[in-house]
């Protein structure tokens, strides 16, 4: 018991000091039919770091691991290169074991972290303001929607077919049961965004128009026209990043007019990790602050004057709003926001410009390689890291062939989208900075392979 | 808080020669350091990072690309290492000292976790591999789920929700799906009782439900007979917090279940505080059907200064076909299926859905699971005996100095709870966890539970020791004689903190939430 502190003769000096007998005197308001007279039985005794050293390890061992194979995984999840000052950093105990930071004279550490994460991610964004992280960015993507509901008192959100599914996937969820309205699409496998198809469905009751940029198939557009025609009909526009590194590269939502900017803030630090813990970004105007979800970190002064941070705003949470509080939320993705922060100040506007680069020409020329390969069609020619291959066969038994060979070879869009014919062949490929030339040959011709 | 002094030594308080300075030029003082932010500190020219090389190829950005800079200061590597070490120094956590947060709290991070959650075969796979190149994966998942149902005594658990408070909107969507599958979707009423956690009523409000609050008795328990009388067709379930916000066991538990189950309804256990009685109470055997797990406080997953959570939704025979996709299924060759969208067919076609993108917290999974494996059925019994009777050792050594309002309603639990009664005029609960940061502790949970005055909830766990208890409990007296005697130097406490008290109100009034440069500052006010 290498993590309990206690003796038995603390133990004996302790209950005499309480005045019980024993520590199962202590649980004595449990009905005696509901007490465990022991430890339950049928479960593996306390094991030593070493034995569970080898348990853990021999079921790690059994996933292919993303970095020793060709990967082109992406759709919502992306695997970048972190630089060893990450790690280290977020694994200092003042970091990883503080808690939430309720007393913030002893807490300025995380919390002016909090702040300049803020700052960061308003600036990606181009939103005037960002809160202190959520979850991740598909539970960020659902509050965004709910938060529309409340400024524009209307029920019904149109969701761009370029959203992640998974996304859609919670969205409609939540819907089932909050009374929201969703209109939903499927994309098509076409070179262009679907901004028109949302132009034409806005009416007024809608409270919001949710697209994904760069979208589900790696597509990128322009969002200024719908955030104007959003504007005119009094909607939200709701912008989706699920790869932040991309805005090194292209253009902002906020800066294109939208309201609200929320994504997965994976990429930056946290790693894939199959899946979370993630860290949901959110960024919206100025003045729709109070009505955000989650966290919010301001700046103050202290009794000498001196500045300091706090946590904010709070009136609008559930600690205190309780059954009116703008979201359920009671704490945010700390750790991983950190991850995420420090990564950026490590790469700075220098770094991150260049990381895009970086990312942008590499995956350009996979596309055109993979492009050439009998059966394959580019189907995205404006994409940022990601972009949609049709095959001349169903993606998804040759995404399980070619897993056979330890080649990740992409997310076939019938994973994602499935009993949807049209997109059956359709396969999503990720290439980032960790990719390399090599990795896309032998993709290339294990493709050749199983497509001929 | 310092290290644990045995040896009775106590500094003397001695005056020094000369008068010491108050202030340096600085600001500074000594390894305290002031660190300014990296908007102030960076530049745009500056990387920590060397870039890729970037190979020759054609821009597919059209007329998207980027124009005006984005105004992300970077730093060097050294520079990056001392700006966060330096505000890393300004955080209390718990390798400094204990968080006697009640209904919160934090134990010791065991490092082996953080060790297991590395390792490349959990760290460096992506979410949407084919499933047979993540048998390992699915089996941590598997094997967490496996002791998760064994400690609670239920019947499924939906593993994906990413926090405490998810997780109870997972359970309450599960009541509300079982409900409507039963043709009872009219059912719109969940009992709340006043001594909740502000989640609870949220997380009912938030799934369409109407919240109506149950008081609580004298003794801090729920009213059972306001609750049993409140039953009716139109009442979805009760959000039951076990044990409860002041500390104590629901010793009714049962008998409400029953209650609840006979009018039609669901019981939803807060399960925050179930490290209390992990190992030794199983609340699938006091009647509950929905329960969340905080995978921090109970299997001691890192906070990091406010998350990642992960909440698992323990789920009773009734509810557990509702639960959110996401799941695993174990075949009888030991394959490990993932039910999703793609693969959920028509054994399960209740679940209500997806409540995130993926798998859940499984870096929260690992570290978890690390730490089950390592303590074994016998060492969870041993943690709840010991957290409960770390807790009733500082209510029974504070009653005497503070007021503890429930201290003959029995043995509190994980925590205890005190109120500001006998504080005089002017001085409050606030006072005391600002004088106890000048002692070197994090204070306790103030202001909650609602249900008493100025309450000081306390909470130690497990892996406190005799001595650190002793010392939190000295410095916790003496800090609440100060305070009962009017001392009013505490009423500008804290005065050795990196900062004196901030002003909260300020923030609130006038929020500034990013930095802009100070001349745009200046401009805006």
């Amino acid at each position: 018991m290498r993590y309990l502190p206690l003796t038995d003769a603390d133990r004996g000096e302790m209950l005499a000091a309480i005045g019980a007998p024993s520590i199962e005197a202590l649980f004595e308001d449990v009905p005696v039919h509901a007490r465990q007279p022991g430890p339950i039985a049928g479960l593996p005794m306390h094991a030593s770091e070493l034995a569970v050293e080898r348990h853990m390890t021999t079921l790690a061992r059994r996933n292919v691991v993303a970095g020793e194979v060709p990967f082109f995984l992406g759709c919502g999840a992306y695997r970048h290169h972190v630089p060893a000052t990450v790690d280290h950093l977020i694994q200092r105990g003042e970091f990883l074991t503080a808690y939430t930071p309720y007393q913030p004279e002893i807490a300025q550490g995380t919390l002016q972290m909090l702040f300049e994460f803020q700052t960061q991610v308003a600036r990606l964004f181009g939103t005037d303001v960002a809160n202190a992280s959520m979850y991740d960015g598909s539970t960020a993507c659902w509050e965004a929607i709910v938060m529309a509901r409340r400024v524009t008192r209307r029920a019904k959100a149109i969701l761009s077919g370029g959203l992640h599914p998974h996304y859609v996937s919670v969205a409609k969820t939540m819907a089932k049961y909050t009374g929201d309205v969703l209109n939903t699409r499927l994309p098509d496998l076409s070179a262009e965004p679907d901004t028109a198809d949302l132009i034409g469905a806005l009416d007024d009751d809608t409270s919001c128009v949710v697209v994904q940029y760069p979208d589900i198939l790696g597509r990128i557009g322009d969002l200024s026209e719908l955030a104007a025609a959003c504007q005119a009909k009094k909607a939200l526009l709701i912008a989706v990043v699920t790869e932040p590194v991309a805005l090194g590269a292209i253009r902002s939502p906020g800066e294109m007019g939208a309201d609200i900017v929320v994504g997965e803030g994976q990429s930056l630090g946290v790693g894939l990790q199959f899946g979370g813990p993630y860290v949901g970004l959110f960024g919206c105007k100025d003045k729709y602050v109070r009505q955000m979800p989650g966290r919010l970190c301001g700046e103050t002064v202290d009794a000498e004057g001196k500045r300091g941070f706090v946590l904010t705003l709070s009136t609008r949470e559930q600690h205190i709003r309780r059954e009116k509080a703008t979201s359920n939320i009671c704490t945010n993705s700390g750790l991983c926001a950190l991850a995420f922060s420090i990564h950026m100040t490590l790469l700075g506007e220098k770094g991150l410009r260049g990381l895009a680069e970086a990312n942008h020409f590499a995956a350009s020329a996979a596309a055109e390689r993979l492009a050439k390969v009998p059966g394959v069609e580019l189907v995205t020619p404006g994409f940022f890291n990601e972009f949609t291959l049709k095959l001349n066969k169903e993606a998804r038994p040759i995404v399980r062939m070619l897993a056979e060979r330890e080649i990740l070879a992409g997310v076939s869009l019938g994973r994602l989208h499935p009993g949807v014919e049209a997109l059956e062949r359709g396969l999503v490929v990720a290439v980032t900075e960790t990719t390399t030339a090599e990795d896309v040959e032998t993709l290339a011709a294990a493709l050749e392979e199983v497509l001929a | 808080m310092s290290a644990i002094n045995q040896s009775g030594w106590k500094p003397e308080m001695q005056s020094v020669d000369g008068p010491a300075p108050r202030a340096t030029s600085t600001g500074n003082r000594a390894l305290m350091l002031e660190e300014a932010l990296i908007f102030e500190i960076g530049s745009d020219e500056t990387t920590g990072v060397d870039l890729p090389d970037v190979p020759a190829a054609t821009s597919r950005l059209g007329d998207l690309g980027r124009r005006a800079p984005i105004g992300l200061p970077g730093l060097s590597e050294p520079e990056t290492v001392r700006h966060y070490t330096r505000l890393s120094r300004q955080n209390y956590a718990i390798d400094l000292g204990l968080f006697p947060l009640g209904s919160c709290t934090m134990k010791h991070n065991p490092r082996l976790n953080e060790k297991m959650a590395r390792l490349p075969g959990f760290a460096d796979i992506h979410p949407l591999q084919p499933v047979d190149t993540v048998q390992g994966a699915l089996g941590v998942i598997n094997e967490l789920a496996f002791w998760l149902i064994e400690l609670t005594g239920m019947h499924g658990v939906a593993m994906s929700p990413k926090a405490g408070a998810h997780g109870e909107l997972c359970g309450i969507l599960c009541i509300k799906a079982a409900l409507e599958a039963r043709g009872e979707g009219h059912r719109k009423v969940i009992l709340v009782p006043e001594s909740a956690h502000g989640t609870n009523p949220a997380t009912a409000a938030f799934a369409g439900f109407t919240v109506e609050n149950i008081p609580a008795t004298d003794a801090g328990r729920v009213d059972t007979d306001a609750l049993k009388a409140r039953l009716g067709p139109d009442v979805a379930g009760v959000m039951i917090t076990n044990p409860n916000t002041c500390g104590l066991f629901e010793r009714d538990l049962k008998i409400i279940s029953d209650a609840v189950h006979d009018a039609g309804g669901y019981v939803y256990c807060d399960g925050a505080n179930f490290n209390a009685i992990v190992g030794r109470v199983r609340p699938g055997d006091l009647g509950v059907d929905a329960m969340h797990i905080n995978l921090h406080k109970t299997f001691s997953t890192p906070h990091g200064g406010g998350g990642p959570g992960s909440g698992p939704v323990v789920l009773s025979e009734a509810l557990a076909p509702f639960g959110p996709l996401p799941f695993t299924a174990r075949h009888a060759d030991g394959h490990i299926q993932l039910v999703e969208e793609e693969t959920v067919g028509e054994d399960h076609p209740d679940s209500f859905g997806r409540m995130t993108a993926f798998h859940g917290q499984m870096g929260m999974f690992t570290r978890a699971l690390t730490y089950i494996l390592s303590h074994g059925a016998d060492g969870l019994y041993q943690v709840s005996g010991d957290a409960v009777l770390n807790a009733n050792y500082v209510l029974r050594r504070l009653e005497g100095v503070l007021d503890a309002p429930f201290a003959k309603s029995g043995p509190c639990m994980h925590e205890a709870l005190f109120s500001d009664e006998g504080f005089p005029a002017g001085f409050s609960t606030l006072d005391v966890a600002k004088g106890l940061i000048d002692e070197g502790f994090h204070p306790m949970t103030v202001y909650f539970p609602l249900v008493v005055h100025g309450a000081m909830l306390v909470e130690p766990t497990e892996t406190e020791s005799k001595a650190a208890l002793d010392q939190f409990i000295d410095a916790f007296a003496s800090v609440a004689e100060r305070a009962k005697a009017g001392d009013a130097s505490l009423k500008s406490a804290p005065h050795f903190a990196p900062r004196r008290r901030l002003d909260e109100t300020l923030a609130a009034r006038k929020p500034v939430l990013v930095w802009k440069e100070p001349v745009l500052a200046e401009a805006a006010e």
